[in-house]
């Protein structure tokens, strides 16, 4: 297989412009003649989903939850990236595009990146036109924040909520379309195959998650936005529902995955409490703009901590260590989130670490209590700082919160070309399903911007590309390969209901979520990661003869709707290894103990890794098949990032 | 660590809409006052699962009080004992060690239960599709700060809009109206100039399409503001009723 990003010629501020013109359009009488099914309807999805209708496409669109509403794209917080420059603070769409490249570790593509950059704005204008009520200053403007290091103000932001505020927004565009009659909406309704025919992507398997019905779902073209897949490590800020399904479906039946194993772990979330639990919960990042990371200066101090014995306010300046500003002067706090995650992990391996797991460090808000007010601070962080009480029971005004990294994001997922279009045919990846603008390590307020250019911005232009092309006739979904599908998918769900083994599918979970933390997460090793690659290899086979799924397919079934989901988490942990064994450098999220310089700082190797790695599968019990997008930088220098 | 509670949990289980359905009584032991509430039913599901028994289904996603997916109703109040949360944040220690608790579901005609603690609120999604949104298209837009907008309406608009479209306020009031819920949409788009050029007839449609879902009428009673997790204020149904009167002198 060859793989054809299909990056347009020219220069790289012109190469956006100049595709739009050389796509092949479909003529508006036309495009009703065309179906499209859009899985999953968060920001990425919804807002595709919406302008295919607007356009005149008729489209189908699915979501696991009882509204596209609730689409995990709600729970980000802190905001969204754009190159206004509304602050006349120097930004630029070459600097948003520069900060993105180097912020993701030079493994993202140039062309990509700078069409994100350059559709930045638009997105902005779209949502204010949508009602969305972004903050402002009194002169009635939009106010910007600095937000993840960046050293200009380009994030705006709606309080705490951004990602609740945009999905709300498209959400509204989706449901003026439902109304219009051009978008059928599926809620409740899982996505479980992917049905291909001559090569080329043809329709659906879905189980409708209110009555259990298997469901046949044929179109012209086929695009997924089902978001990102950390739940792979059981504990992440994700939803509890967030999967891989979809993609790692159509990755079976011929998608490439592009990197799987660039996880990203964010540095600021509320510690884990003990066994019982099962869902981190992230603190926005922006709460780093104001707060100092510290723990003890000693291993003994920290002990103390731990034990009760010393209260951190009582910890006096010289017997407190702020790393972060002490190794980074010049980014201080701010250090993007792999520097920030890794050195928690640092300080807490050494055994300075607080709390009582003694998997936690400090984020003091005291000094900027005092140099602003307490007013200030509770107008800046008050619903975040109410937050972490109602979880920790601490009060952040009066005690340093206690924070740890935790699984946030995946910067992996189903390779795409610059038409979004994976190696399938009609298929297509939006949003943090696809592997696109984030290299290997993803900025913050970046994922909500590349969801909705996506969505609003790029999808609509390149589809038609393809469906230009495409007969009227639809594939009828009494097609042998819909019969195929669908049969098989049966298989695999009477499988797993009749096992009846003596575990739940959450140990199962857990423990796959265990070994991919402690081996896959945040520092990488070979003869770990080897460790990892039997475990789960093992555990998979355990799965498969002792797992205890109860209920029928015939009715709502939470239990089986996770053995699905595990089943392919699985799979998906098994490749994760596999590219974290190839990729032996250390670059963004990607943490290999064997690369790293002399002050165990990440150390990138651009002579041999400068690619993209795209997995193929190749059948069951086979060896993935790793292709290589070598990636091309004309515009901008390789550096080593520092932030020293 | 703190020593682990127990308690005694009565549930309302219900294997599907056909079915009638019934309280059933569970013991959970050694719940830490850190684990969250949805934590200690996970517990007494992976139990249930071990025993052999059905788990008990309950609505849940983010799981940090966004997304509005869980809706139980605790001890006779929508989301439980504590002020502006959803169930999903509720943690152990605010329930005292060998509590009784009690766990429904949403109950409104226009929210049927599905299976145990599982509604459908697909209404609420059919009252956005009549009219919650500016109808614009994707493209052709202004710029962003072409229009400025006065801060104070910005943030009301903000307040507004953080409605979750979680439920509670229909499972609170007697009547199972969803003003607040409608409300807030109403004043959230009528607050910013870009909502303002369909305000009439948006708040029509949206009403109209709350009456036909079979959502009761506003007898004032505050039952919803006092269990809104997002603190929405009853001042929004003000404005709704206002928005509504001018649509008709509109008209
Ligand atoms: C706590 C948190 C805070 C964040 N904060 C920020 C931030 O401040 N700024 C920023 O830029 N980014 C942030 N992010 C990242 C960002 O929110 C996400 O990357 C982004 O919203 C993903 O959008 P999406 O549309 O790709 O996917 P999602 O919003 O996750 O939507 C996925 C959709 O797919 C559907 N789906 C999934 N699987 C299936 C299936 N098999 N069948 C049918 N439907 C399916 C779901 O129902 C859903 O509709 C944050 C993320 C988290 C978790
Ligand atoms: S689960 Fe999302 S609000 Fe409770």
């Amino acid at each position: 297989m060859k793989l054809d990003s299909k990056i347009p010629e020219g220069p790289l501020a012109e190469k956006w412009s100049k595709h739009k013109f050389s796509l092949k359009l479909v003529n508006p009488a036309n495009k009703r003649k065309y179906d499209i099914i859009v899985v999953g309807t968060g920001l990425a999805g919804a807002s595709a989903a919406a302008s295919f209708g607007e356009l005149g496409y008729n489209v189908k669109a699915f979501c696991y939850q009882d509204s596209p509403r609730r689409a995990h794209s709600i729970a980000a917080q802190g905001g969204i990236n754009a190159a206004k420059n509304y602050q006349n603070d120097g930004d630029s769409i070459y600097r948003l595009f520069y900060d993105t490249i180097k912020g993701g570790d030079y493994r993202a593509r140039e062309a990509n990146v700078y069409r994100l950059a350059e559709v930045s704005n638009n997105i902005i204008d779209q949502c204010v036109a949508q009602g969305v009520p972004f903050a402002r200053e009194y002169g009635g403007l939009l106010d910007n924040r600095s937000f993840g290091g960046a050293q200009v103000s380009r994030t705006f932001y709606a309080r705490g909520q951004t990602g609740q505020q945009l999905l709300l927004g498209a959400y509204s565009a989706l449901s003026r379309q439902i109304h219009n009659g051009k978008v059928q909406m599926f809620p409740r309704t899982e996505m479980l195959d992917l049905v291909m025919v001559d090569g080329e992507a043809k329709g659906i398997i879905t189980r409708n998650l209110v009555t259990g019905e298997i469901e046949r779902h044929s179109a012209h073209a086929v695009v997924l936005a089902t978001g990102g897949y950390g739940n792979v490590f059981f504990l992440s800020t994700n939803a509890m529902g967030c999967n891989t399904t979809a993609a790692w479906r159509a990755h079976k039946k011929g998608a490439l995955f592009g990197n799987p194993c660039f996880t990203q772990i964010h540095p600021t979330c509320i510690p884990v409490h003990g066994d019982q639990q099962s869902k981190l919960t992230l603190m926005s990042e922006s709460l780093r703009n104001d707060g100092r990371v510290w723990v003890p200066k000693t291993v003994e101090m920290a002990e103390k901590v731990r034990k009760g014995e010393v209260l951190p306010n009582d910890i006096a300046e010289e017997d407190r260590d702020y790393y972060l500003e002490r190794i980074y002067p010049s980014f201080g706090n701010l250090v993007p989130r792999d520097v920030a995650s890794r050195n928690a992990k640092n300080v807490c391996d050494e055994g300075r670490g607080v709390g009582e797991t003694g998997l936690a460090v400090y984020l003091d808000f005291r000094d900027a209590i005092k140099r602003d007010g307490e007013d200030t601070i509770r107008a800046k962080y008050g619903n975040l700082f109410q937050m972490y009480e109602k979880i920790t029971a601490d009060n952040p005004y009066k005690v340093p919160m206690m924070i740890y990294p935790a699984v946030h994001y995946t910067m992996g997922g189903l390779w795409v070309d610059y038409n979004l279009m994976t190696t399938i045919p009609g298929l297509y990846a939006l949003g943090e399903c696809n592997f696109s603008d984030h290299g290997a390590n993803r900025l913050g307020a970046s994922a909500l911007m590349q969801g909705l250019a996506d969505g609003y911005f790029v999808i609509p232009y390149t589809i038609g590309d393809y469906l230009a092309t495409k007969p009227y006739d639809k594939v009828s979904t009494d097609h042998e390969a819909f019969e195929k599908a669908e049969k098989e998918l049966r298989e695999r769900i009477n499988k797993l209901l009749s096992i009846k083994g003596n575990k739940t599918v959450d140990q199962f979970h857990k423990e796959l979520g265990k070994i991919m933390w402690d081996k896959c997460g945040m520092s990488r090793s070979e003869k770990g990661l080897k460790e990892a690659k039997e475990e789960i290899s093992k555990l998979r086979e355990e799965y498969w003869q002792n797992v205890n799924v109860l209920g029928s397919n015939d009715e709502m079934n939470m239990s089986l709707e996770k053995a699905l989901r595990v089943a392919d988490f699985m799979e998906l942990g098994e490749l994760m290894v596999d590219d974290a064994l190839d990729r032996e450098e250390s670059c963004g999220g990607h943490f290999r103990e064997e690369s790293q310089t002399e002050e165990g700082e990440a150390k990138r190797n651009d002579e041999e890794y400068t690619y993209v790695s795209a997995w193929e599968y190749k059948g069951e019990g086979k060896p993935e098949e790793l292709h290589k997008e070598e990636l091309i930088f004309e515009n901008v220098k390789l550096t080593q990032r520092s932030y020293k | 660590m703190e020593k682990g509670r127990n308690y005694t949990l009565h549930i309302w289980r219900q294997p599907s809409a056909k079915v009638k359905g019934k309280f059933k009584t569970y013991k959970v032991e050694n719940i830490s006052p850190g684990s969250s509430f949805l934590e200690m039913l996970d517990i007494l599901n992976n139990e249930l699962e071990q025993k052999g028994e059905d788990p008990v289904h309950f609505d849940h996603d983010c799981r940090e009080g966004i997304c509005g997916t869980c809706s139980l109703f605790i001890n006779g109040r929508p989301h439980g004992p504590e002020k502006e949360i959803t169930a999903c944040q509720l943690h152990m220690r605010s329930f005292p060690d060998g509590m009784d608790i009690t766990i429904e579901p949403w109950r409104a005609s226009a929210f049927p239960v599905i299976k145990d603690l599982v509604v459908d609120r697909s209404a609420f999604d059919r009252i956005m599709q009549a009219g919650g949104y500016v109808s614009i298209r994707t493209g052709g837009v202004p710029d962003a700060n072409a229009i400025p907008i006065p801060k104070e309406n910005a943030d009301l608009a903000m307040d507004a809009a953080q409605c979750i479209g979680c439920g509670a306020c229909v499972a609170a009031c007697k009547n199972a109206s969803a003003m607040l819920f409608v409300s807030a949409k109403i004043s959230q788009l009528s607050l910013l100039p870009q909502g303002d050029v369909e305000r009439s007839k948006r708040a029509k449609a949206m009403i109209k399409q709350m009456d036909d879902e079979g959502f009761g009428a506003c007898t004032n009673t505050g039952a919803c503001e006092a269990e809104c997790p997002k603190g929405i204020s009853l001042s929004n149904i003000a404005r709704m009723n206002r928005e509504f009167m001018r649509s008709a002198v509109v008209d």
